[in-house]
């Protein structure tokens, strides 16, 4: 255990750049590099992944790790912890971090009870014990409604870290680091389970992660018409719209809509909740949010214990006049 | 196609925010008043394994680690459709982390012999870790597909989709496997009245660790790698302006205004 030492960050690669997640990594791995007084190293995997060492080290990074294989163009769960293994026993770090995101989910867990030490998921708050000098890894449990910290004895300690939960460093091109090719060492027939295709199921529109305003429905809109009225809402604040569970496994929107624990973590200025009662892990999905407004005919509903603004009232009745309120107002 | 699907006991995750407390004595998270339930995700695994009884036959053996276990809760993927439930009921399996309970699981599943899919919920609703399933994958050497959407069987594999944040993926794994469940793959059935009555008469089997052959030390607390130091309540500030009107839509043009007035619209 005395032998591992120094930061390492899993970065995910987005449309050839470094993803933000990759940056909230660095930002939040330099910290814990700096309280350890310990190098910050990061990891590229994929497919002419190169170029982006020098923005892995402007964004805080002391090395970078590049395993750049014709393998390793798509994420096959296979191959990259075969790759991330190898990368970890050459480098030896005492804490990896990754994000949560459909990719960091599937190799945490896999990575660490591979190099048989532990993983801490959703992560929001990361800190050295300035006793122990071991990673706290605090993070929501019970759909949000508590939060708990972990410690593990066990090395490298693996953390996931929630989507803009971290900060990432100003990219500073003065920095400097040094860059370590690591050969992927893959056999094609180690892939057990292989990506036919992936299918983007894009929503017209703003996009959810990007918006200042989300206009969010809940079951208590009823079926695919309401959100058409949502949608209106949503117009003339250049909104996203997003919805909780329900509405998505009812089909009446798509499921990359929904927010929450186990759908999208936004953090809009403004997040309308309309006719969402408000449970925790929905909650998980937009307590970031600057400013929650609610609608709901449910005085009791939690919605209200989380908002800052609300109606109680049919949003059927509610979200009509608002919309025209809204549009007269933002136009004059 | 013979399946297994990992269930646990938890307490009732859609029960109100504020029954939600931490008794200070025992460190533990309850839902004051609200009865226990099966985690919303093993039941979403379970109507997976089901869909699959459905349309090619085979048997599915639902396995679920605790003590004390309400039998009423752990039934439920009886009732659901599945043949058998196996308990691994003793207070040397609880408290685990995903490590040690996974450990425990895998041990009972070499018992159980042979298999083609292992199923888990993609993360249970008390811990939200989504660990144990890629835990048992690492275990038992199979390979993995988590966040699964979609099943389709074929010759000695199966095509499965996978939620990503802006789509899926369509995925070929090869038999045995595991999959982890996501709520996509459709709403779980009800429990019919002859599936009620036949997890009536059905008893669980019951094993021990002894039965397993797990040494102590590997399950429960004492195999933990994780640790938990801290469980709280983060406190929330909860201060709502509640605009009202005469009629609702007095209401909404006075919330139009306030929210201009405060520069968020
Ligand atoms: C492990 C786990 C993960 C989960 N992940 C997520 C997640 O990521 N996202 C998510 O959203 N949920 C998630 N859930 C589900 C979650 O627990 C709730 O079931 C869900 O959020 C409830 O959605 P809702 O508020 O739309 O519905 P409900 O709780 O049914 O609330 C509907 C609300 O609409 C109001 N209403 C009804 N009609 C009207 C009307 N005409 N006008 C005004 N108000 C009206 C009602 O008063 C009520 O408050 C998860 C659950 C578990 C166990």
């Amino acid at each position: 255990m005395a032998d591992n030492k120094g930061v390492m960050v899993f970065c995910e690669v987005a449309n050839g750049k470094l993803a933000g997640i990759a940056t909230e990594g660095l930002g939040a791995g330099r910290k814990l590099a700096d309280a350890l007084g310990e190098e910050l190293a990061a990891v590229l995997i994929g497919t002419g992944v190169s170029a982006l060492a020098e923005e892995a080290i402007k964004y805080g990074a002391n090395k970078v790790y590049v395993v750049d294989d014709p393998l390793l163009n798509e994420y096959h769960n296979d191959a990259f912890i075969a790759v991330m293994d190898k990368v970890a026993r050459q480098a030896n770090p005492q804490i990896i971090l990754m994000g949560q995101t459909s990719i960091g989910r599937d190799l945490a867990p896999r990575l660490a009870f591979r190099l048989g030490t532990s993983a801490t998921l959703d992560c929001i708050e990361l800190a050295i014990d300035p006793a122990t000098k071991r990673l706290l890894q605090t993070k929501p449990v019970y759909g949000g409604n508590a939060r708990a910290i972990f410690t593990m004895d066990t090395n490298p300690q693996i953390a996931t870290t929630r989507i803009k939960a971290m900060t990432p460093l100003a990219p500073d091109a003065a920095r400097k680091g040094e860059v370590i090719k690591v050969d992927a060492g893959l056999q094609p027939s180690a892939i057990k389970a292989k990506m036919l295709q992936k299918v983007k199921e894009e929503i017209e529109g703003i996009k959810l992660e990007d918006a200042q305003i989300v206009i969010s429905g809940g079951r208590g809109i009823g079926g695919p018409d309401g959100f058409k009225v949502l949608a209106e809402l949503a117009k003339p604040l250049k909104a996203a719209t997003g919805a909780s569970r329900p509405p998505c496994d009812n089909g009446w929107v798509p499921s990359t809509m929904q927010v929450g624990l186990t759908g999208k973590i936004i953090a809009p200025e403004v997040y309308f909740a309309i006719a969402i009662s408000g449970s925790s892990q929905h909650m998980s999905g937009c307590s970031g949010s600057k400013n929650i407004i609610a609608i709901n005919k449910d005085p009791e509903a939690n919605i209200f214990r989380e908002a800052r603004f609300g109606v109680v009232g049919d949003w059927k009745k509610v979200v009509p006049a608002l919309t025209t309120k809204v549009k007269e107002l933002v136009s004059g | 196609m013979d399946m297994i699907v990992c269930v646990k006991q938890v307490i009732d995750p859609e029960a109100p925010p504020a029954s939600f407390k931490i008794d200070a004595a025992s460190n533990k998270a309850v839902m004051a008043g609200v009865p226990p339930v099966i985690d919303p995700y093993g039941e979403f695994a379970t109507e997976a394994a089901l869909k699959i009884k459905d349309a090619k036959g085979g048997k599915l053996t639902a396995l679920c680690l605790g003590n004390a276990l309400l039998r009423e809760v752990v039934k439920k993927p009886l009732s659901m459709g599945a043949d058998d439930l196996i308990l691994l009921e003793d207070p040397a399996f609880v408290d685990g982390d995903a490590w040690s309970t996974a450990f425990a699981l895998a041990a009972a599943v070499k018992k159980i012999g042979k298999f083609d899919i292992l199923f888990c919920g993609r993360e249970a609703s008390d811990t939200n870790a989504g660990e144990v399933g890629p835990a048992l994958a690492e275990i038992l050497g199979l390979p993995c597909v988590t966040l699964v959407k979609k099943i389709e069987i074929l010759d000695g594999k199966a095509k499965v989709e996978r939620m990503t944040a802006d789509g899926y993926e369509v995925i070929e794994v090869t038999l045995p496997c595991l999959l982890t469940v996501s709520n996509e793959i459709g709403e779980p059935r009800y429990p019919t009245i002859k599936g009620i009555m036949a997890a009536k008469r059905k008893e669980p089997v019951v094993w021990k660790p002894a039965d397993i052959a797990v040494e102590a030390g590997k399950i429960g607390v004492a195999g933990q790698r994780a640790k938990m130091t801290k469980l709280f309540q983060p406190v929330k500030e909860g201060k709502c302006e509640i605009l009202t009107g005469d009629t609702p839509e007095e209401a909404a043009v006075k919330l139009a205004l306030r929210l201009r007035e405060a520069k968020l619209i």
